[in-house]
């Protein structure tokens, strides 16, 4: 495949993003993603890469004819291009889609690790715990371990019951 | 409150001491917090940054490292006490720029710090001399488990704590150290090392932080990703970064010293002589000089001269502490003037440069004044 800026060299860098309801695909070689600012993580700029690479009028357009706006505070696609920053911590949940790209090329991760604030610690390990219980309930199905799997499914409903009533134990 | 009365004065910060000084000139670690249900500062109205400055500051003030601190809101402070707070490191540039609605609680040891209303509801930061990462991040993190309990924070178990930039999203944590690196500068190492650096995934920056310039050789490092990494594995990447970097700036001026001691000399011998006898000198020249004479002392070259003269320095010599000395507004050029009479006067108890310099801790005859 080529790189799609520069159409002579193999591309080796593939960037996926999703602005409005529309999925662009950029694939770019080292030169041209370094020129980009895509492997330095100091110097890109979130707004371009948010929005379309080399900022083409096609995706300037995709972006701006789907704009998706923050129902609690109002803050829009086009805002954050601007500013670089969001509205307010509801945000995170209306530009799910087009910051998930981001966050992967800019962090470690795309999920938190490290500290919880105290009074969500537990329900989050309760959360760990049930995901597991789950994993290991549809194991003990599929190898038709019946007995297990009736035990597991007890724990799963304690589980879940002190999940949604956190101050009964 | 008068913000000057409450600071501690430069003589007493360049006094201060912590390991590996002689490099590590300053540890911070900063958290990014926000409440839940409220637009971030730079989205805001301003009754709402009000609202929310309100409601933090009480919460601040009572933790158990805030009694009798000094809390201000940003639009009761002169532009004047802002530049000053910024010199000192206790608060941003950005946060310099606001007023209504923001504001900054800093404790009397100025070892805690919390900008309100910055980029983020909360930036708090603990602060220390020399190198002491883990001890910074224990007290911020304490000082954080303290306030989770009176404010709701805007957390999500999938992103952590919410911030106004993604780039800070996750842990919220900055930790970063100031260096003092004129050996790797002059033996002209610093820009591989910078760049090894940064593909570490850390970030170097200048004297006052993002987007600003190495002054009298002075860089920041600190951590670029915040989400993804534990706040304690960030801590310990760091950690042994900074024990790299001092390796090398230790060797860089050992192998000065060894190979090119007439450089070493000049490079030292010249800034004496400017500083000394100069009678106009801009701060950013003097900021290179002073640092080429901390290195001098370093190098003991100034027999009986303490660092924390030529750290004093540095924090007086910049504009508005210049201009504070002088109470009232200076041009550039009367400050240049004020300058090099100040630093003249200073160093007139320091002897020049000696060539050969003794072992560190042997005393000279000659230097007895």
């Amino acid at each position: 495949m080529l790189c799609c800026i520069c159409k002579e060299r193999e591309a080796t860098v593939h960037l996926t993003q999703i602005a409005g309801d529309k999925m662009q695909k950029v694939d770019l070689c080292e030169e041209c993603a370094k020129t980009k600012g895509v492997n330095d993580p100091t110097g890109f700029s979130l707004a371009d890469l948010l929005l379309g690479l080399g900022a083409s009028q096609e995706i300037e357009q995709a972006a701006g004819g789907s704009e998706i706006q923050c129902p609690r505070c109002g803050f829009t696609q086009a805002d954050f291009k601007k500013a670089g920053r969001l509205g307010c911590p509801d945000c995170y949940t209306a530009f799910a889609e087009a910051l998930e790209n981001l966050l992967k090329t800019m962090h470690k991760g795309t999920r938190h690790v490290g500290k919880v604030p105290e009074n969500l610690r537990e329900s989050r390990d309760s959360n760990d715990r049930l995901k597991l219980l789950q994993k290991r309930l549809a194991k003990a199905i599929e190898s038709e371990d019946f007995e297990r799997a009736a035990v597991l499914r007890d724990e799963i409903k304690q589980t879940s019951s002190r999940l949604n009533n956190p101050n009964v134990c | 409150m008068d913000i000057h009365e409450f600071l501690v004065p430069p003589a007493d910060t360049a006094r201060r001491r912590g390991p590996h000084d002689r490099i590590v000139m300053s540890s911070r670690v900063r958290l990014a917090r926000n409440l839940k249900d409220s637009a971030f500062p730079g989205w805001a109205k301003k009754p709402e940054r009000v609202r929310v400055f309100d409601l933090i500051r009480p919460a601040v003030e009572s933790l158990p490292d805030m009694k009798d601190a000094f809390a201000e809101t940003m639009d009761s402070l002169s532009s004047l006490d802002k530049q000053i707070l910024v010199e000192r490191h206790l608060i941003s540039r950005e946060h310099a720029a606001k007023s209504a609605g923001s504001g900054l609680v800093l404790n009397r040891e100025e070892t805690l710090c919390v900008m309100i209303n910055e980029e983020d509801h909360l930036r708090m930061q603990a602060l220390r001399p020399g190198l002491q990462l883990r001890q910074a991040w224990t007290a911020i993190d304490q000082a954080d488990s303290l306030l989770e309990k009176r404010l709701n924070y805007a957390f999500s178990p999938d992103l952590g704590y919410l911030t106004a930039c993604p780039t800070n999203l996750g842990t919220g944590i900055r930790v970063s150290a100031m260096l003092h690196l004129p050996g790797l500068v002059l033996h002209e190492q610093i820009n591989p090392i910078i760049q090894s650096v940064n593909k570490l995934g850390l970030a170097v920056r200048g004297l006052y932080g993002e987007g600003t310039e190495a002054l009298g050789n002075v860089f920041q490092v600190s951590n670029q990703m915040t989400l993804g990494e534990a706040e304690t594995a960030i801590v310990e990447r760091l950690e042994k970064v900074l024990a790299q970097i001092i390796e090398h700036e230790e060797n860089a001026r050992a192998t000065l010293l060894e190979k090119k001691p007439k450089m070493v000399y000049n490079h030292i011998g010249r800034a004496y002589g400017i500083l000394a006898n100069a009678h106009s000198i801009s701060s950013k020249e003097t900021m290179n000089l002073l640092s080429l004479m901390r290195l001098g002392v370093d190098m003991s070259l100034f027999p009986g001269v303490d660092r924390a003269l030529v750290d004093e320095l540095f924090i007086l010599t910049q504009p508005a502490h210049l201009q504070r000395q002088h109470s009232g507004k200076l041009s550039p050029e009367e400050r240049d003037l004020l300058r090099a009479d100040m630093v003249r006067e200073r160093l007139k108890q320091v002897s020049r440069p000696v060539i050969n310099p003794a072992p560190p801790g042997t005393e000279l005859d000659k230097q007895s004044n």
